[in-house]
Formats: structure tokens, sequence, C-alpha cells
């Protein structure tokens, strides 16, 4: 569930400010601006969890009738936000990797900037932004204490975005603090939850590094 | 011969070391400006400056007709300043901040000038296409490399589409070639293929003037010649204007040649004029292959 709500921050917000950055921002502005963004990844994650626990479920509870002090929305919108560095980072760099006889190509055309923006550097870049997110989004999927700050420690099949449920990491924590009896089913399934974890993560990131090579080689 | 042009340039470096003396240079002659042309005319460019930037002058005051539906080559020595004016004709200057246009391109018949306050970049590239040096097909199918130009226009009726695309790839020579694969990417296509490509997309929204940069610099020679003969070809139809550092490629497909040196235009004329009777010594020197 936090995963649909992770790329619906990521995808929009993410490709905009790529944009931005690679087309419209100035030499000066991009310079300032993406170091500092690069440096919002190195936030530890544990403050983007009581961010989402202490600021921002208390302010949407004005809003979203239902929602339980801990839930999976906040934490959704977060890691969102919290993986938005990385994507517009990477997507930035693939933009800007496509070269400008493109770019001169598609004004030759009578294309306006926004038109070069969105039918040609999109196109151009496409295999390396989708490789950004993927790789963004395997990031937040293995994610931990965002959401076991902020959306709680009950392993609870739900789809209801205002109710709390335990991510595979944070169960994976919880079971092996050591209130489990060794050889139980409930310990033995801590190795299978880690495995597959271990093949969601596997899966994004081949994909991210296939789509990532496959960009290189386009020109 | 030989030895007539080699006095001729003793005795002149002679005199310019004398007035000038780190302006190692053999000849002063002044431009000769282009005599008034009969024929009818699609542009005039007059009286036209350029300066980058940094401040650099690459143009300095040039004046030249471009003949309708003909083709007007311009050569010179690299650094001439043969493709910022070309580049000029289409505001691709405009790209960069700071550069800064003087005098007045017209475009016949209307006479609007096309560097004037008043004309939109965007509009100018609309009427004015252009190919570059290196092929740049967009990085997507053949079909939409062509249609490009035709949905910027706003044109979204798919008939009307297929026809001029088909139309222009039959135009640039290249559709017996594609027309089994216009779904497939544009980068599949050899480098002359896609230089041809280029052209036909340069062609499907039926522009007043086509530039070509050095269309041919990247291309094996059969594809030069294949280019060439499209280049030919095309000047029934519709105007060229093409920047070349290859003399023999001018005198093959041009009518009428321009020689630019250090920013300015030092001769203009019929090709063959050009080519065989120049009047300007650094054209004579230029075209007997002294400097370049």
């Amino acid at each position: 569930m936090p995963d649909n709500l992770i790329m619906f921050i990521a995808v929009p917000f993410g490709l905009i400010m790529a944009i931005y950055l690679s087309e419209y921002a100035r030499p000066a502005v991009r310079e300032t601006v993406k170091p500092a963004l690069e440096m919002l990844e190195a936030v530890p994650t544990v403050v983007y969890g009581f961010f989402a626990l202490l600021v921002m479920t208390p302010f949407l509870q004005n809003f979203i009738p239902g929602l339980k002090g801990i839930n999976l929305l906040v934490p959704g919108i977060i890691l969102g936000i919290m993986i938005l560095p990385y994507v517009v980072s990477v997507s930035e760099d693939a933009m800007r990797a496509v070269p400008n006889s493109l770019r001169e190509g598609g004004y030759a055309l009578g294309m306006a900037k926004w038109q070069v923006a969105t039918r040609i550097v999109i196109p151009g870049a496409f295999s390396g932004i989708t490789a950004a997110f993927i790789l963004g989004m395997s990031r937040a999927v293995g994610e931990t204490m965002v959401l076991a700050v902020a959306a709680g420690q009950n392993p609870n099949l739900t789809w209801d975005p205002r109710e709390g449920a335990a991510t595979i990491t944070a169960y994976i924590v919880q079971m092996s603090l050591g209130d489990v009896a060794y050889g139980t089913t409930a310990y033995e399934s801590i190795f299978a939850v880690g495995l597959l974890l271990f093949v969601i993560t596997l899966a994004f990131n081949v994909i991210g590094f296939y789509l990532r090579r496959k960009f290189r080689e386009a020109y | 011969m030989v030895d007539d042009n080699m006095t001729l340039t003793k005795t002149n470096t002679a005199k310019v070391k004398a007035v000038e003396p780190d302006f190692d240079d053999e000849d002063t002659t002044p431009p000769i400006k282009p005599g008034k042309e009969r024929e009818p005319l699609r542009a005039r460019i007059e009286d036209f400056s350029f300066f980058y930037a940094d401040g650099f002058q690459a143009i300095k005051n040039v004046d030249m007709p471009i003949l309708d539906r003909k083709v007007t080559a311009i050569i010179g020595p690299s650094g001439c300043g043969k493709s910022t004016l070309l580049r000029s004709l289409n505001r691709m200057h405009d790209l960069y901040p700071g550069n800064r246009y003087e005098g007045r391109v017209i475009l016949e018949p209307e006479g609007e000038n096309l560097i004037g306050p008043e004309s939109d970049p965007v509009i100018v590239r609309l009427r004015v296409g252009m190919v570059f040096q290196k092929p740049n097909p967009f990085p997507k199918t053949i079909y939409e490399n062509v249609a490009a130009g035709l949905r910027v226009r706003g044109i979204k009726k798919r008939s009307m589409i297929d026809e001029a695309v088909e139309n222009a790839l039959r135009r640039a020579a290249i559709w017996d070639e594609v027309k089994d694969k216009l779904n497939g990417s544009a980068y599949d296509l050899s480098g002359g293929q896609q230089q041809r490509l280029c052209i036909a997309r340069g062609l499907a929204p039926n522009p007043e003037i086509l530039l070509l940069d050095e269309p041919t610099s990247a291309l094996d020679p059969i594809a030069t010649a294949k280019v060439e003969d499209l280049v030919q070809e095309l000047s029934e139809s519709v105007t060229i204007v093409i920047v070349t550092h290859n003399m023999q490629q001018a005198a093959r497909v041009s009518h009428r040649t321009a020689f630019m040196y250090m920013g300015e235009m030092m001769e203009f004329g019929e090709t063959q004029t050009i080519f065989t009777n120049p009047k300007h010594p650094r054209t004579e020197n230029y075209i007997t292959g002294r400097y370049g």
C-alpha cells in the first residue's frame, strides 16, 4: 500500500524537479540546488519517521477523518519525499546526458522549450528516468525506520491507508528481539520474509541497472 | 600561374606587415559586395553582424542574397563564421543568452525581418528548417521523427500526418529503404540514412528555407553522394542554404557560392565564376588550397 503512495508522490514531483533543474534552472541555481538535494539523502531515516509521526500525522488528522495515529498513509507520503532527492538527482543526470544536438534538432523544428522538454528530453532519458524511479523505489521498500515509527509494529494485512501495519523489515526486527522461541513457526518465518524482501529488492535493482545500462548505450 | 601567385602573396605580406605588424596575413583587399541579382529572391541578408555573448563579433556587416529555389553555398576556412551565419537565419543563437544580432534578414516576399525585435524565434524556426552537421534523429520511431515537426504545428489528423510523412520521406529519397520499418527506432538506421531522415524531418513541415550545416561531414563518400544528389533534386522545390568546408561539394551542388573569411563575406557570386574566376585574392587563395 505505501508503495503506491510513494510513487504517487515521487513520480510527478521528481519529474517536475528534474526537468526544472536540467532544462530551466540557470547554472548557478543548479549548482547550488543539486548538492543541497544530494545532502538531503544523508538525513537519518529515523528523523523522517518522527517527522511523520509527530508533525505530518497530527496535521493530516485535521483533514482526513478516521486517520489513526499510527497509519500507512503518512509514511507513504514521507517515503515518497524521502526518495525524491535520489530520484531527482539520478533523473536529472539522465536528462543532462541527452545530447544538446537533440535539443537543437527540436528547437529547429519550431518547438517551444516545454515541448523540447516533454517530447525530446524525457523520451531521450526515459530509461534513465525509469531506472531512477526503480532504484529509488527499491530503497523505499527496504526502508525500516520511517514505517516502524509511523506505521507501527502490528503485522496487519490491509489496504486501508488510514490503518497501521508492520513492514517486512519491521517484522523481522520485532521477531528477532528475543521473545519468540527458537525453532517455532514464528521464528522460521523471519527467514522466509527476509528472503522475500531480498528477492523484491533484487528484482528492483536488476531492472533498474538493466535500464540504466540500456540508456547509456542509446546515443 | 603558380609563380604569379607566389609574388602576389609575397608583396602583399610585406605591405600588410608594414602597416599592422602582428597581423601576419597577406592581403587587405576589402570584401567585394554582391552585385544585383536578376533572379527572384527568397531572402536578403543586409548589413548583418553577429556578436556572441562574450562580445566577440563573429559576423561583420554581411550582405547576401538568397535565391528562391536555388542552392546557396557558404564556404570558408574553419572559424570564419559560416555556421554562425547559417544558424542566425533560424535564430538558433537565441537559445543561448547574451548573443546579439545587428542588421536585417529580410524574408521575401513579405519583407519580414527575421531578426527584428518583433519576430518570434519559434515562429522563425517554423518557417526556416535546419539539418545539422551530425545526424540527430530523436529517440523515437522513424515515423515519429518525421511527424515531430507536424505535431508541433498542431496537426492531429492521422491521415494528414501519414501523407506528409510519406511525402517527406520520398522527397528525401529514403522512402524505399524505410517504408517497411516506419515503426522501428531511428537509431537502427545507418549514419547516411539517419541524415536523410533528418532532411525528411526538416522537409515534412514544408519550410520556406532549408538550412544545411555541413550535412555530409559525418558521412562516408557513398552516403555523401546520396545527400548531394538529394540536395540538387530538392533545389527544384525548396530554397536551400548549405554550409560546407568541402569545396568540391559546393561546386557540385550549388548555384551561388559565398566565400567567408574572418567573419566577412569576401565574395559572392555564381558558383562557376567563384571557382573558375574569383575576383578576390583571398577567394583565389582558398580555392587553390593555399589555406583552410
